[in-house]
Order: C-alpha cells, then sequence, then structure tokens
C-alpha cells in the first residue's frame, strides 16, 4: 500500500486491502501524526468504498442521516465514477475515522478532528472527495483489469462493474480484479468524468432507507440495545447555569426497577432497568438546586436591555462601505424600525438521547450525533482518555437541525455510564428535558436603518444587531468568536453576503447574554437575518410606492447578486406575481442566500378579520449549482419551508427567572397537516458553485410569508412568531 | 410486588410481568417487548409518533396504561403487515414520504386506522384523522398524497 498526498485539497487518497479482501479506498488527513496513523491502519483501512471479491461494492458513509438524504447521494456520486449501478450499492454507517473528516471543518480549524455533518456540506464539501475515491477505484480496478487479460489499458473501459477490452469484447469482472487492484498505487488525480456522461448523478433517485422507514425497524438511537444496558433519566437544574446543591435518592431507590442514583455534571442520573422506572425514580427524586444568578432573568428584562444596547454609539463592527452616517442625514425618506425575533428550540421528533460504555481505559458510544469528532473529543476532555480509546457508533438521527452538532446528551451518557459503575447505559431526555434544556436558535434585537434618494432606492443601509452569540456556548469553534464579542453567525446573512446595491453600508453586533445557551439552528444566522432584511427592503418598497419584486430585481443588479436575482426572477414567474389571485388572497416574496444556495420564495395568504392567518401556497425557486439528486433537494427545500413556517407562526421559548416557559408540543406548537400550504420548488440549475440543500430554504420563508401579510391587511410584523392578536382587522 | 399481564400483539400472546401496571404501553412495546418501531416523541399523546391499533382503534401508547389493554389486540408498525406490504407502507415508499423518518410508524398506523373505515377520504378527512402528528420534517403533503395513493390500491383491491 502507498499513499499518494494532493496537498492543495487537504486530504490524500490511500488505497489497500479491504478487511475481507478486494480493494478499499480511503481518504486520510496530511500531517505526520495522521499519516503515521494511517500506514498503522493499514491492515484495516476501511473507508469510504470497497469493492469485495464477489463484486459487491459498499459505500461507508461517515455522515450522519438525519433525514437529508446524504447517504444516497454520496453513494450515487461514487457509483457513478466507479461505474457501477446504484442499486448494486451498499450502502454502511461508517464508524468515526480520520477518513470521513469534511472538508468543510478541515477549513474552519475546529477542534477534536472533522467528522461532522452541518452547514449543508455533504455533498457540497464531501462530494468532491467521493467522486476522487470512485475514479480512483476505477482507475485502479480497470488497471488489474487490463493486466489481467494482458492488454493495454488504454483499449479498457469500465462499464456496469467489469472492465471491458474494447477492441476484443474480453471482460472481467471488479470483483474478480478487485485483490490485484489493491495491491496498486492510488492516482493521485484520478481523472473524473464530465458532466455529460453521467448516469447516475442529476437523475431523481429515491432514498434507500425508505423500507426502514415504513415498517418501524430500529435505526434511531432510542432504539440501541446492548447486553446489560440500563436506562437512565437525568434530574437538570431547571434554571440555566444552576447546580446540584444536594439531593436525597431515597424515595427514588424504592421505585421498582430504579438501580442507582448518581450525580453527573448535568445534574442527578437515576439510572434503572426500563425507561419507565428511570422517570418514575426520577419523579420521586428530591433535589436542591444552586439556581445561580440566572433564577433573576426573564425574556422581557432581556428585550429591554438589547433595546439600550442598541442605541450604544459603537459595537462589534462587521460591514462597512461609504459613510452610513452623512447617507443617512442627507436621505429623502428615512426608515427606522426595530425587529425582534426569539430563542427557538429544534424539537427534533427523536428526543436527546444517547447510550454509552464506559470500560476504564476506553470508551463506546452509540448516538444519534452529528458530530462524531466533537464528540470524541469532549469526551476525551471529559474522561482524561485518549480519543483513539473513544469509539462513537453513528445510528439514525430523528432529526437534527443542528441540535446534535452539540455533545452535551452524549457526555451525559459517558458520564452516568462512569458514574453507574462502568455500566452500559442510554441517557434518555423526556420532550420536556429536549426543549427546556436545548442551546436554542438566538434570540435579537435589530435596530435598522434605511434613506433613500430621489429614485426611492437605499442610499443608506444600517442594521444594528443585539443579541446572544453561538459561539459562546459552542467550545469546538470558539476560536471564532473575535475579541470584541463579534460572532460571525449572529450577522450571518446580515453582512457576510450582501446582495443589495446599496452605496452606504454599516452592519454591526453587541453580543449580549446574561446565559441562555445558543445554538445552531438550521440556516443558523440566516434564520433570524433573512427575517429582518427581507421584511425592511420590503417596507422601504411599500414606502416609495414600488413593487416589492421590481425593488429588489433593481437593488440586485451587481455581479454577485446575479443567482439571486435569477431565483427572484423564477419564483416570481412561477407563482404568478403580478396577477390576479383569488379574493382575500396576497401575495409576499423573499429571497436569501445561506450555505451556498439561493432560495427565494413568494407566499400567497390570507387574513381573516380575527386575525386568523392561512397561508395557501409557498413557491420557491432554489439555485444550488449542479444537482446530485433533484427530488432530494426539493424535499429537502419542502421540509426547509416547512421549518421556517413553523417558526414563524409559532416558534417561540421565552424564559421566566432563569426556566423556559415551555415544555411539550401543546405550548411549543409546531404546524400541523392540517396547516401546510401547498409548496412547488423549482430547481435553477446553474453553472455556478455547488451550494447546500438543507439550509437555503429557511430563510425566505418567514419574510415571504410576512410580507404577504402586509399586502393583505397593511399590518407590518416586526416581531416573531406572528400572533392572529397582531392581525385583527 | 411485580404485576403479571398478558398481551396480545400482533397475534402473539406475550406473558410479562410489569413493576407497575401504570407503565404507559408504549415503554412495555420497547422496553419489555422490544418492539421498537413505536416511537416515543413526546409521553402526552400530542404528537402521534406512538400510535398503534387497539382492536382496530388507533390509540397513543405513551398515555395508554398497559395494564388497560391487557387481553385486547394490539397492532403495532411491525405487525401491520408482513413485509412492508401494506397499500400505506407501498404508498409512502412510492411517494418518497419519509425523511427522518422517526414520526412515520405512528403515522402510518393513524392512516391505517382511517382507510380501514373509509377507502375514499376526502382531503378534509385525512387532515381531521391524521391532526394528531407532528413531522418536524414537514412531509404533510406527501403524507396525505400517499394516503389517496394507498386509497386507490384498497379500491382496487390491492
Amino acid at each position: 500500500m502507498r499513499a499518494t498526498i494532493n496537498r492543495d485539497r487537504r486530504t490524500f487518497l490511500k488505497a489497500g486491502t479491504a478487511a475481507g479482501g478486494g480493494l478499499a479506498i480511503g481518504f486520510y488527513l496530511p500531517g505526520a501524526a495522521r499519516v503515521a496513523e494511517a500506514a498503522a491502519g493499514e491492515a484495516k483501512l476501511n473507508a469510504f468504498v470497497r469493492i469485495g471479491t464477489d463484486g459487491k461494492v459498499t459505500v461507508v458513509c461517515g455522515q450522519s442521516e438525519m433525514g437529508q438524504g446524504c447517504h444516497n447521494a454520496l453513494s450515487m456520486l461514487i457509483a457513478e465514477e466507479l461505474e457501477v449501478e446504484l442499486k448494486n450499492v451498499h450502502i454502511e454507517q461508517g464508524g468515526i475515522d480520520p477518513a470521513f473528516g469534511n472538508p468543510r471543518y478541515i477549513g474552519f480549524k475546529a477542534v477534536g478532528g472533522f467528522q461532522a455533518t452541518g452547514g449543508s456540506s455533504s455533498v457540497r464539501n464531501l462530494g468532491p472527495v467521493a467522486r476522487r475515491a470512485g475514479a480512483a477505484a476505477r482507475f485502479m480496478l480497470v488497471s488489474a483489469g487490463a493486466e489481467r487479460m494482458q492488454v493495454l489499458r488504454s483499449e479498457c473501459v469500465a462499464e456496469n462493474g467489469f472492465v471491458i477490452h474494447k477492441p476484443s469484447g474480453r471482460k472481467v469482472s471488479y470483483g474478480s480484479v478487485a485483490n490485484d487492484a489493491a495491491k496498486m498505487v492510488a492516482p493521485d488525480e484520478p481523472a473524473l468524468k464530465p458532466r455529460s456522461e453521467f448516469k447516475i448523478l442529476g437523475k431523481s433517485t429515491p432514498r434507500h432507507d425508505l423500507p426502514l422507514k415504513v415498517t418501524g425497524k430500529p435505526i434511531y438511537g432510542l432504539d440501541v440495545k446492548r447486553p446489560g444496558m440500563l436506562t437512565a433519566t437525568i434530574a437538570k437544574c431547571p434554571v440555566f447555569g444552576g447546580k446540584v446543591r444536594s439531593f436525597n435518592a431515597e424515595r427514588a431507590l424504592k421505585v421498582p426497577g430504579v438501580r442507582k442514583v448518581v450525580q453527573v455534571s448535568s445534574g442527578v442520573a437515576v439510572v434503572a432497568d426500563s425507561f419507565w422506572a428511570a422517570k418514575k425514580g426520577r419523579d420521586a427524586l428530591e433535589v436542591t438546586w444552586d439556581e445561580g444568578p440566572m433564577a433573576k432573568v426573564s425574556s422581557p428584562d432581556l428585550y429591554k436591555s438589547w433595546a439600550e444596547l442598541a442605541k450604544r454609539p459603537t459595537a462589534a463592527e462587521r460591514l462597512k462601505t461609504g459613510d452610513v452616517g452623512a447617507a443617512l442625514a442627507s436621505g429623502l425618506l428615512r426608515l427606522e424600525r426595530v425587529y425582534e425575533v426569539p430563542f427557538l428550540a429544534h424539537a427534533c421528533m427523536e428526543p436527546m438521547n444517547a447510550s454509552a460504555h464506559f470500560k476504564g481505559d476506553s470508551v463506546e458510544i452509540w448516538a444519534p450525533t452529528q458530530a462524531q469528532s466533537w464528540n470524541q473529543h469532549w469526551v476525551s476532555q471529559l474522561t482524561g482518555l485518549p480519543p483513539k480509546a473513544i469509539t462513537v457508533h453513528t445510528t439514525y438521527l430523528g432529526g437534527g437541525f443542528g441540535r446534535r452538532l452539540e455533545s452535551d446528551y452524549v457526555l451525559d451518557a459517558v458520564e452516568t455510564s462512569r458514574a453507574a459503575g462502568n455500566v452500559p447505559v442510554k441517557v434518555v431526555w423526556t420532550r420536556e428535558d429536549d426543549l427546556q434544556h436545548d442551546f436554542y436558535r438566538p434570540a435579537s434585537y435589530n435596530l435598522v436603518q434605511a434613506a433613500t434618494g430621489q429614485d426611492g432606492m437605499p442610499t443608506a443601509w444600517r442594521h444594528r444587531i443585539v443579541g446572544t452569540s453561538i459561539l459562546q456556548y459552542f467550545k469546538t469553534f470558539a476560536h471564532f468568536l473575535r475579541k470584541d464579542g463579534l460572532d460571525p453567525t449572529s450577522v450571518q446573512g446580515a453582512a457576510d453576503y450582501f446582495p443589495y446595491d446599496i452605496p452606504n453600508v454599516h452592519v454591526d453586533y453587541v453580543n449580549n447574554n446574561p446565559g441562555v445557551p445558543s445554538g445552531f439552528w438550521r440556516s443558523v444566522g440566516n434564520s433570524q437575518n433573512g427575517f429582518v432584511l427581507e421584511s425592511f427592503v420590503d417596507e422601504l418598497a411599500h414606502a416609495t410606492g414600488k413593487d416589492p419584486y421590481q425593488y429588489r430585481r433593481q437593488l440586485l443588479s451587481k455581479p454577485h447578486a446575479a443567482r439571486l436575482r435569477g431565483v427572484l426572477d423564477l419564483a416570481a414567474e412561477r407563482a404568478g406575481w403580478g396577477k390576479p389571485l383569488s379574493a382575500g388572497v396576497h401575495r409576499g416574496i423573499a429571497a436569501h442566500f445561506a450555505y451556498g444556495g439561493y432560495c427565494a420564495q413568494v407566499a400567497e395568504v390570507s387574513v381573516a378579520h380575527d386575525g386568523t392567518l392561512k397561508v395557501h401556497r409557498v413557491v420557491a425557486a432554489i439555485d444550488s449549482g449542479w444537482v446530485v439528486n433533484p427530488d432530494m433537494l426539493k424535499y429537502q427545500v419542502e421540509g426547509a419551508i416547512y421549518y421556517g413556517l413553523s417558526a414563524a407562526l409559532y416558534g417561540e421559548i421565552t424564559i421566566r427567572n432563569g426556566r423556559v416557559e415551555q415544555s411539550n408540543f401543546d405550548n411549543y406548537k409546531m404546524l400541523r397537516m392540517d396547516g401546510m400550504p401547498k409548496v412547488e420548488v423549482h430547481i435553477l440549475e446553474g453553472q455556478g458553485e455547488q451550494g447546500g440543500g438543507g439550509e437555503p430554504g429557511v430563510p425566505p420563508t418567514a419574510p415571504a410569508v410576512c410580507n404577504a401579510i402586509y399586502a393583505a391587511t397593511g399590518k407590518r410584523i416586526r416581531k416573531l412568531p406572528i400572533k392572529p392578536e397582531m392581525l385583527r382587522t | 410486588m411485580a404485576t403479571a399481564l398478558t398481551l396480545n400483539v400482533n397475534g402473539r400472546t406475550h406473558k410479562l410481568s410489569v413493576d407497575d401496571p401504570g407503565t404507559p404501553l408504549l415503554w412495555v412495546l420497547r422496553d419489555n417487548l422490544g418492539l421498537m418501531g413505536t416511537r416515543y416523541g413526546c409521553g402526552v399523546a400530542l404528537c402521534g409518533a406512538c400510535v398503534v391499533h387497539v382492536n382496530g382503534e388507533p390509540v397513543r401508547s405513551c398515555n395508554m396504561q398497559v395494564s388497560e389493554v391487557a387481553g385486547r389486540k394490539i397492532t403495532t408498525i411491525e405487525g401491520l403487515s408482513r413485509g412492508g406490504t401494506h397499500p400505506l407502507q407501498k404508498a409512502w415508499v412510492a411517494e418518497e414520504v419519509p425523511q427522518c423518518g422517526y414520526c412515520q410508524s405512528g403515522q402510518i398506523m393513524s392512516a391505517a386506522a382511517l382507510l380501514a373505515k373509509n377507502k375514499s377520504p376526502s382531503d378534509a378527512e385525512i387532515e381531521k384523522a391524521m391532526e394528531g402528528h407532528i413531522c418536524t420534517c414537514g412531509t404533510y403533503n406527501r403524507i396525505r398524497k400517499a394516503i389517496h395513493t394507498a386509497a386507490a390500491m384498497l379500491r382496487k383491491g390491492a
């Protein structure tokens, strides 16, 4: 086995013998330690793609499958380059391995390795890696096949799992030459197929896991079973940051089935034979908490203090062009508005959970996780064990949405297993735990100001964001938090890509949070900033008497905004912008760029006199570059629209005396079938850089709906969620 | 102190003992019988992830005490058909309904109870039957379509 280093792509390709024989292709990160590790792992090379001596092709995905379809997409990419039929490809969830490093995070220099699934990155960042793996395997198999047939390599082609010698028509199967191929040198830069020759990519292909998911197969984290495994629930302080002062386990231990009650960092764990015993034991447990300073904090106080901070003369600056102060002063029309967005929970259908077995010198973890490497890192920090002693088995995820990038629930399981005497333990969070101990989508207070010139177009744009920071909590990326408090995720979508052609722009940020855990939530900063931008632009259009679509169009005149203008046009066209609607139905439009994807949406709504809002239809257009699996992208945009709409209509986590007031789906509502609008997704497949699929569809939904509400009622929604009392006429 | 129970699940009789006769059926299915297809989502009958049939009626197993269903005929997603051949399961695959898939067992069980009584449900009837369910992947439109597809299969005698 030899390794080929490919410095510019930060990974090097390695070929070797698969466990059980045949060819295996993997990737490793550069750096002496990694190379040494990779060399030591020669005998068990087991990454990305394996071709068995029986011809069986196995694609091993290190990425987490949470419904977004990345396992399918990666398999399609490999199958295409390898020249095998997708139906003959077996898909396997990979373990934790440096080979599965996600180039997105390699670039980010996150601590603790790079295997994680987030930022709509699986296809656009790992796709090129997957294609190289498939192409390298094909190259080597063709070489081995030509050698076997004793013919010129140049006369051979790969087709449907065979190496074919074109002049004679003779052929050998991949399986029969897989062992020979494994002895060859992996090509440094295997030639990738041109798009014109794609047979699989670009064609809608159903996900392979549908049969599993309609028959109730045990595939999620909560379904994990290990010999001797116990189940635990953890009593956590209802106040953020609170600690256990003391606890009395007497009554809990009397509950039949309860084995142990142990203290862990996040609270007191009740370990039992079953979930129900663990829950009853927790109900019987008496804990006295030291609630800490957050016990004095409530949501209204936060917004009040943020309103003050918004007036501060200076803040952490992110974007500054021209002279906003002067332009505001000299503008013909000046508009100043405040937009507020709430904390949001993720509400994954599968509540947080993880299973772990701490064995003294090693730890084994089974988890529905988006962040294998970061779980491993933080478990290593907790236990003092080296990362390689920590194994993470990834299950399917019953929803992720960014919540499972965190490691808290995994640490719960590891600590509980250790404290309970090194026994395997599954820690299960109740729905109440899940909603009350989340890392919430940051809440923010936004002061926006604009001025327009003679033509009604804006000459100045000022956006001051005050709110909580994700990176203050997400220590894996802590180094991105600037000393002045600037958190790039908090200004994401407000400053990093500012699409509109406005000469004077100033965007800054005040990082303020007394202690509400904040985290990544599908589309991250774009979810709130997209709402602010696209609502305020709409206000400017109406204030200057312009059509909101045409106004945006004119503002998207710079080359860097061309793709956003493209989807804006497509959404407007497909929605029939400007054409009559049924009585009482009105349209709103919004467009936003997030995670490599450009998405515009037109929402059609009606509002009854009592304030009842009905969203009838959302028409979306998305440009995420060339598309691997068009239907899967459409499903992601449909899901994103749902997620954005549900949050816009209902999503609100409020804090009272340091506690989350919501507890379950009765007071943290999610949209149900009767409220789901018709959704149409149109793909604009451009030649531009490939973008993400899971997140870009979220940000435009809330503003498109609110802009439609304005068109319907003249009422401007500047505070989410939208409540019927705001809409009564 | 343990209570002996006889449960009829998916056509099989299970004799078991539980510490607490008030244990929700959901957790007996999952923890005692190892039937993991019935999912935990909320624990208080708000999301529908745990729907099973009891004597053919859709029931939230998360707030149904196991002692109440002893001796009654319980059907879970695992017992809905052999090998995923129920028209709804076929339709769910054909319409590519699931994303993360976590809520779908419960959705399918509610839909199956609906179609057992009504082979031509209207959109409104479907919405009524499915109103207790949450899917945070937002697959509702495909669910509705799949129910119509399955209903058509049933009408044709599939």
